[in-house]
């Protein structure tokens, strides 16, 4: 009997070890110093992408061995997991409100608008159904960004200033789940930003309409307090922000914020 | 003395025990944490709210739906997979698991490719008859059937090799007919492993979430279910995802606790 619980009371503290020694392996790794964690929104990938290489071969004389982690997701997803407590540098969302909820849930301070994104009506290539604007799209199958979501919103702004009924056919988790309904051609238009056109190429040609300008999303950047490396994070930041960044940001569709440029 | 010796009969090897008791912890932790986390003072106001109830209707009609498909169809694959004898019987039955690997967003686009507007068989629906299946409730029932039925056809297929087929036999020779055989002696014997399969379908169901955005879409009232419901909130509000989350949970764990009693207490 007691070599049976002296047994089991070793396996548990063994079990028990290993569990603690699985949960620590992150943090070990975030020592290196070089290695910053971005996180941003996803419509951002592929200008992120080509700003973080820009980036990592710039900054490789001064400290070798630079490297950006890049997390896209949706923005809201984004915080949550920020305010929950998930390790990162930068936060890069793609408005202002999902940004101002990890402010207030205390994960950074100041964030500075960095890029304007606006939304398009996107169509199939070559827009068979000739669309010219939102009063085009009454009575058609038009997919939508759910409310919850900065394209929603923007969508919901946008229909509203238009006054045309137009009712769409689903109301998407995120942008890009919204135009992949229209690249799958099961609806006649989308709602989406104007980058996720460019992102999208050949497939889908965009129609700028002018209630848009209505509902444009600010897309705000940010340092975190949990920031592992501070310094790094000030200086990716500085680089979204300069000639180079912004050049970056604007073959993407992107629009510069208004004001101080 | 006899109190040690039913202890001695219960004793559980610690090699068995620790593993278990950590699996369990795993498994039952998060579930706390949401318990926990969970704003109990909104909840009577979040079971109020007609869209969570009409998610929730939503699900249990679709997911149960699913499962009376998965029925329909699946127990004659799980018989063919069992009993019939055919070249490239393997390789169907590696097809028919295909939906328990695939990422289940993937599977709604294969949907897609085939119901969709411009798919194999929606594009002739669609020109022909002017139906779209995508973006309705049907697309939310064939997603989670598609997803789901594979749990049901391994389940039977599972019970119907278990079973012994001399009984079959026995009622041939007795002059029973083959559909004869198939209602009155093999699905009677083979019910606990049917009714476990249907169990595990309809909680899959109930769950689904990539596959039913992907080829149904979301619309409250029509394709919005549950787990929508739960992702979409997440978006803007943690706490009402939480509360959608744990009313889903209830309801689910309230409805396969209640089949669980009913069959252990049937003879």
């Amino acid at each position: 009997m007691r070599t049976a619980a002296r047994r089991l009371a070793a396996a548990t503290a063994l079990a028990t070890a290993l569990l603690a020694l699985t949960a620590c392996g992150p943090d070990a790794e975030d020592d290196a110093g070089n290695t910053l964690t971005v996180f941003a929104a996803a419509s951002l990938t592929n200008a992120f992408n080509a700003l973080a290489d820009q980036f990592e071969a710039e900054h490789e004389a001064e400290r070798p061995g630079v490297g950006i982690v890049l997390n896209f997701g949706g923005s809201s997803a984004l915080a949550a997991q920020i305010t929950e407590g998930a390790p990162g540098d930068v936060f890069a969302a793609a408005d202002e409100a999902t940004m101002a909820a990890a402010v207030d849930a205390g994960a950074a301070d100041d964030p500075e608008v960095f890029a304007l994104n606006q939304l398009v009506i996107a169509v199939p290539e070559g827009n068979p159904d000739g669309v010219t604007g939102l009063q085009d799209l009454a009575g058609r199958s038009v997919a939508a960004c759910a409310e919850a979501v900065p394209c929603g919103s923007a969508a919901q702004t946008a229909i509203a200033a238009s006054g045309t009924p137009i009712a769409p056919s689903t109301y998407e988790p995120d942008v890009k789940a919204t135009l992949a309904k229209l690249a799958l051609g099961e609806v006649d238009a989308a709602l989406v930003y104007r980058t996720d056109v460019i992102a999208a190429r050949d497939a889908v040609d965009a129609v700028e309409f002018p209630e848009a300008a209505s509902a444009r999303n600010a897309y705000p950047i940010t340092v975190l307090h949990e920031a592992a490396n501070p310094d790094l994070a000030a200086a990716f930041i500085a680089y979204v922000q300069s000639d180079a960044g912004q050049a970056v940001l604007e073959t993407a569709g992107f629009q510069a914020p208004d004001g101080d440029r | 003395m006899s109190a040690t010796r039913t202890r001695r009969r219960r004793r559980i090897p610690a090699a068995l025990l620790a593993p278990a008791v950590i699996g369990l912890a795993f498994l039952i932790l998060p579930l706390a944490g949401l318990v926990v986390r969970a704003p109990w003072t909104e909840l009577p106001a979040r079971l109020a709210e007609p869209e969570m109830l009409a998610a929730l209707r939503l699900s249990l009609v679709t997911a149960t739906a699913a499962t009376a498909l998965s029925l329909l169809f699946g127990v004659p694959i799980a018989w063919l997979l069992a009993r019939g004898d055919f070249p490239g019987r393997s390789v169907l039955r590696a097809l028919v698991t295909v939906p328990l690997v695939l990422p289940p967003v993937v599977g709604g686009v294969a949907l897609l490719l085939v119901f969709g507007r411009s798919g194999i068989i929606g594009a002739p629906l669609y020109e022909r008859f002017d139906l779209t299946i995508p973006f309705t409730t049907t697309a939310v029932v064939l997603a989670m059937t598609f997803v789901s039925m594979p749990f049901l056809v391994v389940s039977v297929e599972g019970a119907l090799r278990g079973a012994d087929t001399r009984f079959e036999e026995a009622a041939a020779t007795l002059g029973a007919g083959r559909w004869t055989v198939f209602t009155h002696v093999t699905l009677p014997m083979v019910a606990p492993g049917v009714l476990a399969g249907a169990v595990l379908c309809w909680a899959r169901a109930l769950g689904e979430f990539g596959a039913t955005i992907t080829f149904a879409g979301n619309f409250p009232g029509t394709t919005q279910t549950m787990p929508l419901a739960v992702y979409l909130a997440l978006q803007s509000d943690l706490e009402a995802a939480i509360v959608l989350s744990l009313i889903l949970l209830a309801v689910s764990v309230i409805v396969l606790a209640s089949l669980r009693d009913r069959w252990t207490a049937a003879p």
